[in-house]
């Protein structure tokens, strides 16, 4: 089990508890505004687009080069920046904190 | 604020198309009754997975768009199973299959469309014989596989579909022939460089793709299909699937007189010439303004954009239809994505990245505008493509072939 937060873009928080499969599906599962996650998680679409608060890079990981590819061009892009389709819900991401790019 | 609190507002397909479009009406503020109606027996799922990885992992809980919970919370009442049969435009009403009628305000059609079964001699009787559609599709092919003990599958169209089920299939040991008519795969969506590459990987992968062989009838006894081809040749099959392309479920709209040209006819807002009934998703010819012509898509991106451009006009807020198609599609490790409509291209530049794994991307142009990108594991390739097609972007074609000049959003100018 894992504590999530997501931050939506009109400054809201939500957190929600998750077990398994991905953060984007977490996030669309408790309609959290802003991740859409329309090619349902293989990395194709780019709309679950999340920045990880800082303190909690180390948890999240490096992103793999398609990701990277996917995001690097985009306004939005920081150096938080992660697709949440390509993050696993476990126990390691608890507590982290999402701010939803969108 | 709109007074919708007394207001039905009914979907016919709880597809991506409908069920995204339900949601958004709730977040566009739709105060009242939200019903979707599906012949599909199954909880709303993912359809791209179906020939992708579902048939491998057969999970259909892990492939929905949303769990019943968030049914529940945003009060969207779930009709599964249920086929609609007809509307009556005059007294706003559906007729449900053997369950009456049900009263709308605003109705939306998302009925998508159907796999075509060419007229090929004996198909009807064939044994083990599926389209790839629907959940209940993979399901029985995943049955047939698996109960199989040769697992030889003849797969009828090289197009998306057959060639994503090709791959898959093989991933679970079958030994898998895609028979194409055309003289080559793809035939109708990409350049031919395209249609050799994944003939390449195909090939490289023990899936055998032979082309320039229609089929001309089906004989089956005890359970074995041969499928015999124009040129006399002929394939014994344990399974055949037939991937030939779809036709689309415009039967509910047109009988009542919505207008219909390859699909049902919707302006800006996806609304039909009936102020009450929206039209969303692969049922749909609609107005593309980038591209300045009517088209019809059988795409993700199409239908979750009108499920929002319907929703707002429902709830009279103003958003148009405005935006650039895309697909993707996922075959062995490589990932295809693709971004623009080819249609009327006139030029082709091909750039091949020089990395460890392939990587290239296909830019199509009608002399100097750039119409459709496709790219193979080059997400780069696929994002700036979007943006210089959004932009109408003078693109130069000779930094644009040379690898020695970084992908970057103006080194292409």
């Amino acid at each position: 089990m894992a504590k999530i937060t997501f931050i939506t873009a009109d400054n809201e928080s939500i957190t929600v508890e998750g077990t398994s499969g991905s953060v984007m599906e977490l996030a669309v599962n408790n309609n959290i505004k802003g991740i859409d996650g329309d090619c349902g998680g293989v990395c194709s679409c780019a709309t679950c687009h999340v920045h990880v608060e800082s303190e909690f890079v180390a948890k999240t990981g490096q992103a793999e080069e398609l990701e990277n590819d996917m995001l690097e061009f985009d306004d939005l892009t920081n150096e938080y920046s992660r697709l949440s389709c390509q993050l696993q819900v476990s126990e390691d991401l608890d507590g982290v904190v999402f701010k939803v790019a969108k | 604020m709109l007074d919708t609190a007394n207001q039905v507002c009914v979907v016919i397909g709880a597809s991506h198309a409908g069920v995204n479009f339900a949601f958004n009406l709730r977040k566009e503020g739709w105060q009242g009754e939200v019903i979707l109606f599906d012949s599909d027996p199954n909880i709303p799922y993912h359809r791209p997975p179906l020939s992708k990885s579902y048939i491998i992992d057969g999970d259909l809980n892990s492939n929905l768009l949303k769990p019943l919970e968030s049914y529940k919370k945003d009060n969207i009442t779930l009709k599964l199973g249920v086929k609609v049969s007809s509307i009556n435009r005059n007294i706003r009403t559906i007729s449900i299959e053997n369950k009456g009628t049900q009263k709308y305000d605003k109705l939306v059609i998302a009925t998508g469309a159907r796999p075509f079964i060419p007229p090929i001699s004996g198909i009807d009787s064939a044994a083990n014989l599926f389209p790839m559609r629907t959940a209940n599709d993979a399901i029985e092919i995943k049955k047939a596989i698996d109960s199989s003990e040769k697992k030889r599958v003849i797969i009828i169209g090289g197009g998306y579909i057959g060639l994503e089920t090709a791959a898959s299939l093989k991933k679970t040991g079958a030994s898998v022939t895609v028979l194409e008519r055309e003289e080559r795969i793809l035939a109708r969506v990409t350049a031919p460089v395209m249609s050799d590459y994944f003939m390449e990987l195909h090939q490289q992968n023990d899936v055998q793709i032979l082309t320039n062989n229609n089929v001309s009838f089906i004989k089956t006894e005890n359970g074995l299909n041969t499928v015999f081809c124009d040129d006399e040749t002929s394939f014994e099959a344990d399974i055949v699937i037939v991937g030939v392309g779809i036709r689309v479920n415009t039967e509910l709209a047109d009988t009542v007189g919505l207008e219909i040209e390859q699909g049902i006819k919707v302006n800006e807002f996806s609304q039909t010439n009936d102020e009450n009934i929206y039209a969303i998703g692969d049922c749909t010819f609609h107005y593309n303004p980038h591209y300045k012509r009517y088209l019809r898509l059988e795409s993700v991106q199409n239908a979750v954009d009108q499920s929002k451009v319907a929703a707002a006009s429902i709830c009279d807020k103003d958003l148009i239809y405005d935006t650039i198609p895309w697909f993707w599609s996922d075959q062995y490790d490589v990932k295809l994505q693709m971004v623009g409509l080819s249609n009327g291209y006139n030029d082709v530049i091909v750039r091949k990245e020089e990395t460890e794994n392939t990587s290239f991307s296909v830019w199509y142009f009608k002399d100097d505008a750039l119409l459709a990108v496709d790219a193979i594991n080059n997400g780069k390739a696929f994002v700036l493509g979007t943006r210089f097609i959004k932009g109408k972007q003078k693109i130069n074609k000779t930094k644009l072939v040379d690898v020695s000049i970084p992908m970057k959003p103006t080194t292409f100018l």
